[in-house]
């Protein structure tokens, strides 16, 4: 086996230089001749009947070549958009959803008219003159009020708004909470949250009618997905759709989706005979790119005196947004962490999908898993808090010993939760914080130190799991195709978005090959070139798509190994292969290298009945999930006067296995501990709650963190292998965010303590805190009051 | 998105940008640093027929000391104020405020004479300039900041007026601005200035209401010898913010007695 050199080692991204000196390709750059711009009009309702649409106006307007409705696209566009079943076997309506709004539209943002112009300003123009009369219908936003048998319903004549209604469970739980000596219950409320790329989505799609051939270049986390959904509705055969997702500004979960612009783009350039482009505004974006969180958590929490945890029951409500997207349905992916960190058998988790008159929400950043670990962390807190107990010790009580299995059967890989946590406690020096928090309390001032002992579940998937809910079985594809003079070329199905695949990959390739890195050439998102893959999401493209690159590259080896013997005239099992060469054990001096090999590949004299060339394939389809952990530990000093809350410290020891590239892992874990405070201090969608419209529709009103309000991350780790793939890794995409809501709440709880305050909804902003603690400070003068 | 279709001039001179004002009609807009009137363009909040573009016009970038009084020409950049040796001397607390407006972007762009004209409840200059009696000069004529700013995105100027200069007196004792933002590049939440002047103080609220507020109940109890913290109740006197969707009436309210008494204290 070849020493490591490239795996594990800290270099930079080779996509970087690139992307940071502005010679990004993103769609947005891309043109071609004579395409048109197109312009959608959108509902400014969460929920109206479309009574008409009058473009005659537009139609006129200077630069219009044409104006379409749903009419127009009858017959282009078969059936529609897909929805579906995954995680969720008990789905109770698969509602159906058009992909242009014909007689009602059911969210603020959703399409129901489509324009072709010249120039994309005058597509901007005409949008605004194409007129529709719109009745405005009763909208469903509360998620309380959309369960209640009375509620107007999101879809005009659907019998309720329950998109799905499913509990999961196992243990004895009422026998649980019959023995507790404490039950705790909290709401918790996960608020909506706009993903927020970078860049937009954005479309460039051209249809050549004589070659029946459909190309489309757009921002997308899933290019083979977008094939596979234009073919099933546009009718063109799979091998004459092309898919190009060029570079692409972020994803977070929004563009695994299929989108109605997609489909209406690529209608459109059919119906016009012209390449159409489309590059979504801000505005737009947050109308219409789908959504994230937006559920609300019951839970309640059964233990004894000592800590030991009984019994936990959860009901997670769902607000899926008018429609059920793709993979909405995996926020109930919660189900499958409920218990978190802790070794808790008596567990019902009951999931509730809701439909409302909002856009639809998605698999943002950690999907469900950052749900249940915001409930599960804030709920031990509770129950330490209810028996005086310090939120270290009652976790180290119920941690989860390995190996083991959860509630719900699901063996764990590997870990070792304690190892990160007292690393984690060593690093921001816990026991001298305590005591510099009792000083200071003593002078009024409010510390506190908030813990989020997380864990996830990823590497997407074993076919076993998810071909079970899933149209298709999420493994993973590469190719490796060595050239004659020692380069190789390694073709992904991932796709990724600001991941480093193009290094990452590459590293794990040129160790495996023996080649130089400059040497590995790394294509995705091409499905021109690519074998098909999933795309990127759930922090599954290393532990699935890096699997198989070191699988292919294995293969490829394995070839070599043959014809290296045989130009040695050696006997395969006694040729050596490391660092590049292939030798004869004992005489390392006379070798050949991975290059020559690839040379004499592509030659003649090969041995008896060998092919030439050095090229392999592989579809991984691991044996089993992997199950990321850690300890995040966030400090804070609340301003009891403003609610203004100073993040001071913040340490993430995170555990995913063994690390390709230790700059990239930070990189993620920094990027969603940011997104993960984001939620937990600043970030909110609000929609009205009488018309369903877009309140922050600008982000004027949506507060998305900067440099300025982010603290430096002390980021480390610990190693603890996976085995249930061969490089040993773990997924790392998602961890920042999962961890970091409840690390910062329970920061918070800890510093208002001496105030009663023992549960902050999120975001917790300045007002809402003010306000807690005045009524805080109200309800103990009350009760000063009545004492005397 | 994509501003609606307009015209553009580029003027040289006031006379000839008034003039440009005047043939373009009651729809043109100037356009000085642009970041606050291009935003709205680009959400079609305004949709303004034409442009008289300012920015070519040199004689308005300036900050000139006269006397007892800094006089700061309309086209005079935060950027620049942040920076003013001058400024920093004789009147820090606009420095400081100047350097905490937006971001370097805005900073390098945004106008003194832009802010003023525009009259946002949550600019931070028209609370310095009506609490220390500056003085607005336009083409036409000269407007004291207290008649200036009457209401909401709403000032005196005629719609081929232009303002050329901002007159702020020297004041160079404690002073402090205090301005509660959940970001780092946000507009106020509120903003409380203090400003110790000629033996008394002076005292401004931001984005309290629909203009700046001169906080003269404070200023009276501080002259009457009311402790800061005693004094500082006094701030919400009167006030009657509306709510949005980062403050409630009540926490603007509580906002502005709390930062006002900490303007005081740590006025230095
Ligand atoms: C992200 C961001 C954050 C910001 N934060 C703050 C903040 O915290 N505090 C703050 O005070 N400001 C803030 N601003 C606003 C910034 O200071 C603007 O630059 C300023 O409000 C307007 O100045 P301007 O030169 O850009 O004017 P423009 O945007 O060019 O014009 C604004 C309005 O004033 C008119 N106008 C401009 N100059 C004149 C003139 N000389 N005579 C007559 N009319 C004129 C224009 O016609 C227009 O109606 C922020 C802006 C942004 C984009």
């Amino acid at each position: 086996m070849a020493v490591t050199t490239m795996i594990g080692a800290k270099i930079h991204r080779r996509e970087d230089p690139r992307l940071i000196t502005g010679r990004g390709r993103y769609v947005d750059d891309m043109k071609l001749n004579g395409m048109l711009h197109v312009g959608f009009v959108r509902s400014p309702y969460g929920h109206a009947r479309i009574r008409s649409i009058d473009v005659t106006d537009a139609a006129k307007a200077p630069g219009v070549v044409a104006v379409y409705t749903a009419r127009d696209f009858e017959g282009l566009l078969q059936g529609e958009m897909p929805v579906t079943i995954s995680f969720v076997p008990d789905k109770k309506q698969p509602i159906g959803w058009a992909f242009i709004a014909k007689d009602e539209a059911r969210y603020h943002g959703e399409i129901v008219a489509v324009v072709l112009a010249r120039e994309k300003s005058q597509a901007a123009d005409a949008t605004a003159l194409v007129s529709v009369d719109f009745e405005p219908l009763p909208a469903v936003v509360d998620l309380d009020k959309a369960v209640e048998s009375k509620s107007p319903t999101a879809h005009t004549g659907i019998p309720d708004n329950v998109a799905w209604d499913m509990t999961v469970g196992a243990g004895d739980v009422d026998a649980a909470f019959a023995d507790a000596d404490v039950v705790v219950k909290q709401r918790i409320l996960q608020q909506r949250l706009f993903p927020i790329a970078m860049e937009g989505r954005a479309v460039l799609v051209e249809y050549v009618p004589f070659d029946n051939r459909l190309t489309m270049w757009t921002s997308s986390q899933v290019p083979h997905w977008v094939r596979l959904c234009l073919t099933l509705a546009m009718g063109i055969p799979e091998s004459n759709i092309r898919i190009v997702a060029p570079d692409v500004g972020g994803g977070f979960g929004s563009k695994i989706h299929i989108y109605p612009e997609e489909y209406l783009a690529a209608a459109a350039s059919k119906l016009s005979g012209r390449p159409i482009k489309w590059t979504e505004g801000r505005s737009e974006n947050l109308q219409a790119t789908h959504h994230g969180r937006a559920q609300i958590f019951d839970i309640e929490i059964a233990a004894k005196k000592d800590g030991t945890l009984l019994g936990y029951k959860v009901r997670q409500y769902v607000d899926t947004g008018a429609y059920v997207s793709v993979f909405s349905s995996f926020q109930c992916s919660a189900y499958a962490i409920a218990e978190g960190a802790y070794d808790l058998k008596n567990v019902k988790f009951q999931t509730v999908g809701i439909l409302t008159n909002t856009t639809p929400t998605d698999a943002y950043r950690g999907a469900g898993r950052p749900e249940a670990t915001h409930a599960i962390e804030r709920g031990i807190d509770l129950v330490a808090r209810e028996i005086g107990m310090d939120p270290v010790e009652i976790r180290r009580k119920n941690f989860s010993k390995f190996p083991h299995s959860n509630y719900l059967g699901f063996a764990y890989d590997t870990g070792d939760y304690d190892k990160a946590l007292t690393k984690a406690l060593a690093t921001v020096g816990y026991d001298a914080f305590r005591q510099q928090q009792k000083e200071l309390r003593a002078k009024g001032r409010y510390l506190g130190i908030g813990l989020s002992t997380w864990i996830e579940v990823c590497g997407f998937g074993p076919s076993a799991v998810t071909a079970a809910n899933e149209p298709l079985a999420l493994v993973e594809s590469s190719s490796v195709r060595l050239h004659p003079t020692g380069s190789a070329t390694v073709y992904v199905g991932t796709s990724p978005h600001g991941q480093g695949h193009a290094t990452t990959f590459a590293q794990i390739a040129a160790d495996t090959l023996g080649l130089p890195y400059d040497a590995i050439d790394v294509r995705t998102s091409d499905t021109g070139d690519t074998p098909f893959g999933y795309g990127t999401y759930g922090s599954r493209s290393l532990h699935v798509g890096g699997s198989a690159v070191l699988m292919s590259c294995r293969k490829v080896v394995d070839k070599a190994r043959k014809l290296a013997a045989h130009m040695l005239e050696a006997s395969e099992e006694d040729v050596a292969f490391d660092q590049g060469r292939f030798y004869v054990k004992g005489s390392p001096d006379k070798a050949k290298t991975m290059g020559e090999v690839a040379f004499a590949a592509h030659r003649d004299n090969l041995p008896e009945g060998m092919e030439h060339g050095l090229e392999a394939v592989t579809y991984y389809d691991p044996p089993d999930l992997s199950w990321p952990f850690g300890t995040h530990i966030c400090v804070v000093e609340v301003d009891p006067e403003t609610g203004a809350v100073d993040l001071q410290r913040y340490v993430a020891i995170d555990d995913c296995g063994n690390v390709i590239n230790p700059m990239i892992v930070e990189g993620q874990v920094q990027g969603g501990v940011a997104q993960g405070i984001a939620q937990a201090l600043f970030e909110e969608v609000i929609h009205d709650a009488e018309t369903g419209q877009l309140r922050t529709g600008t982000l004027l009103d949506y507060s998305i963190p900067g440099t300025g309000e982010i603290p430096v991350i002390e980021c480390d780790r610990t190693i603890t292998p996976s085995t249930t793939n061969p490089l040993g890794a773990k997924g790392i995409g998602e961890a920042g965010t999962i961890a970091a809501s409840p690390a910062v709440i329970n920061a918070i709880c800890d510093a208002l303590s001496p105030l009663g305050i023992k549960h902050v909804d999120m975001p917790a902003s300045p007002d809402r805190l003010w306000k807690q603690i005045q009524e805080a400070r109200a309800h103990a003068n009350g009760s000063k009051e009545a004492h005397q | 998105m994509i501003p609606a279709a307009f015209e553009y001039a580029r003027a040289s001179s006031v006379e000839e940008a008034s003039k440009l004002l005047k043939t373009f009609g009651e729809d043109a807009k100037v356009l000085a640093g642009g970041h606050s009137l291009i935003p709205l363009m680009r959400l079609r909040l305004a949709q303004p027929k034409a442009l008289v573009d300012i920015n070519g016009i040199k004689d308005l970038d300036y900050i000139k000391e006269d006397g007892s009084k800094l006089r700061f020409g309309a086209l005079t950049r935060h950027v620049t104020i942040e920076n003013s040796a001058v400024v920093k001397q004789k009147l820090p607390i606009l420095a400081e405020v100047a350097s905490e407006i937006g971001d370097n972007q805005v900073r390098n762009m945004g106008t003194i004479g832009g802010v003023a004209a525009h009259a946002d409840a949550a600019g931070d200059y028209p609370t310095i300039a009506l609490m220390l009696d500056a003085e607005i000069v336009t083409n036409q004529r000269t407007i004291a900041a207290k008649d200036f700013f009457k209401d909401l995105f709403t000032t005196p100027l005629a719609a081929d007026e232009i303002v050329t200069e901002l007159v702020f007196p020297v004041a160079n004792g404690p002073h402090k601005y205090i301005k509660f933002r959940r970001r780092l590049f946000d507009w106020a939440i509120v903003g409380a200035a203090a400003q110790k002047m000629n033996g008394g103080w002076r005292i401004g609220l931001t984005n309290v209401g629909t203009t700046p507020v001169r906080a003269t109940a404070v200023e009276e109890a501080l002259h009457k010898g009311a402790k800061p913290e005693e004094a500082a109740q006094h701030a919400s006197d009167g006030l009657n913010p509306s709510g949005d969707l980062r403050a409630s009436p009540e926490y603007k309210k509580h906002l502005a007695r709390v930062l006002t008494k900490r303007a005081i204290e740590q006025a230095g």
